[in-house]
């Protein structure tokens, strides 16, 4: 299977300017690729620099070293060094993100904000919404709610609408962070049955999945990111 | 989306410099804009951000630098080169301006149907009827109803009042908004509703905009693309997010930090 994603000597730290400049290392040398159909795992303990390296593939955190290379048609794209349209384009139709925090906003319905990023990728309203419905309703959301702003939603129905809102589109390269934490058993084996269908069709994955037995399930791969830690590099 | 498609910037701001005497009001702004982009100047009181704002949108000259406009036919022009005829063309038809206090960009003593229609008879439509249907086309656009289209905006609400000065400017289907603190001073509630009037409104018809606010949670929610601006410089630039969850500059990190959670 072809290679979507490589990271290569990626590095970052954080300067904490207004606690006397600190500089928090985070990682260094991460160096790792991810094929097509391909579910790799990043495993450590919190704090080892897993959301860091997967907001640093999104463009969500800058690159300080290294470059991040991802494959579009015969194109290589290095997010690290992409110009800020560059990086929305590349989330608009490369890569997705499932998170289970939700942005709300004010008076979009729960359904609009699932539909939003197909209609981003030129789908019709109409068929936007109704792979929105199907979403939520094997999300186990409500129906009566589809037509709310989440803004007053449950924390879980939140994380739901949100995990719908990241599968709902076809992106090349998806991360899921966290997608399953704090979810009942039922929803966990349906987000394990969607992190399923899109490696049939050959979405090239990168997870945090504290959550062991869905781990078992859908990593290809897990790679320890203590390994990368910067002061052992250093 | 158009906002990816066009190989071609819409603005292109060069080096735009404006002292007020000795003081510095801007200094040395450079920065493209793209057709689509929505572009957030944030910064404190007194940075200079308005002063840029006035700079691009011809209503106050730079000291120094250039800013080039691609007009309708694709060329490019200096906008402090072109005739007065020109520029005044330019900010009635291609062009809108939200002010934040919607009084500065509304005409208080005629209707608010006459509000939006001036706009459409400054390009040349001369038909009442046309003029009157558009105007309350868009008045329902901004959620403000028809029976009120013959009142003047002084018996409007704050919010009213502000969703009419965004009619006004949308009526001759600008490429370029500017907007300053258009959210400033209103209600939570009314905001939050402008807010997401205006998003709807600046995806549907594809406007570029560049806005002046202090409020970073209306630049995330609104913008592509932020700049932090501090004692007349850009100290920092980029994408929104990236901007605000991973600020790079002292300021930025401070600016960033000092939001109240809810």
């Amino acid at each position: 299977m072809p290679v979507r994603l490589y990271l290569n000597n990626v590095g970052k730290s954080f300067t904490m300017h207004l606690q006397g400049g600190t500089v928090i290392p985070v990682v260094e040398k991460v160096e790792f690729s991810v094929s097509a159909g391909e579910c790799v795992v990043l495993g450590g303990p919190s704090g080892a620099g897993k959301s860091s390296i997967l907001k640093m593939i999104y463009g969500n955190y800058r690159c300080d070293k290294g470059q991040i290379l991802v494959t579009i048609g015969d194109d290589i794209v290095n997010v690290a060094g992409a110009e800020p349209r560059q990086v929305l384009k590349l989330r608009e139709d490369t890569i997705g993100y499932v998170s289970q925090f939700l942005r709300t906003i004010p008076r979009v319905s729960a359904e609009d904000v699932v539909a939003e990023p197909l209609v981003a990728q030129g789908a019709s309203e109409e068929e936007a919404v109704e792979k929105a419905r199907s979403l939520l309703a094997r999300l186990n959301v409500p129906e009566r709610l589809w037509t709310l702003p989440p803004a007053t939603f449950s924390g879980g129905e939140q994380q739901r609408v949100n995990i719908a809102r990241g599968f709902i589109a076809h992106y090349p390269i998806l991360l899921l962070d966290e997608p399953t934490a704090s979810l009942d058993a039922a929803n966990r084996a349906v987000v394990v049955r969607l992190v399923q269908e899109k490696k049939e069709q050959g979405v090239a994955m990168v997870g945090i999945l504290h959550d062991q037995d869905v781990r078992e399930e859908i990593a290809d791969r897990i790679i320890d990111v203590t390994t990368f830690a910067a002061d052992v590099a250093a | 989306m158009s906002l990816f498609q066009s190989d071609e910037p819409l603005l292109q701001v060069h080096n735009v410099t404006r002292y007020y005497g000795d003081r510095v009001g801007c200094s040395d702004v450079s920065f493209d804009l793209w057709p689509g982009e929505v572009l957030a100047i944030v910064g404190e009181s007194g940075s200079g951000k308005t002063t840029l704002l006035n700079c691009l949108s011809t209503r106050l000259a730079p000291t120094a630098g250039a800013i080039e406009y691609r007009m309708r036919d694709g060329t490019m022009r200096n906008l402090y080169q072109l005739t007065e005829a020109e520029r005044r063309l330019l900010m009635r038809t291609d062009w809108g301006f939200v002010h934040q206090n919607a009084a500065d960009g509304l005409r208080m003593n005629v209707s608010a149907g006459a509000n939006v229609g001036e706009r459409l008879m400054a390009i040349g439509d001369r038909h009442y009827g046309n003029i009157r249907s558009t105007a309350d086309d868009w008045l329902g656009r901004v959620e403000i109803d028809s029976d009120r289209i013959d009142d003047d905006p002084r018996s409007f609400s704050g919010g009213m009042r502000q969703r009419l000065q965004i009619a006004r400017n949308l009526v001759t289907r600008p490429r370029l908004v500017f907007m300053d603190e258009p959210t400033g001073g209103l209600d939570v509630s009314v905001q939050a509703r402008l807010l997401d009037l205006l998003r709807r409104l600046v995806s549907d018809l594809g406007l570029s905009v560049v806005i002046v606010t202090h409020d970073l949670a209306v630049a995330r929610l609104l913008s592509h693309r932020i700049m932090v601006m501090r004692y007349g410089n850009v100290i920092e630039a980029g994408l929104t997010d990236q901007v605000l969850d991973d600020p790079r500059e002292p300021y930025s990190q401070l600016l960033v930090s000092s939001i109240l959670q809810v």
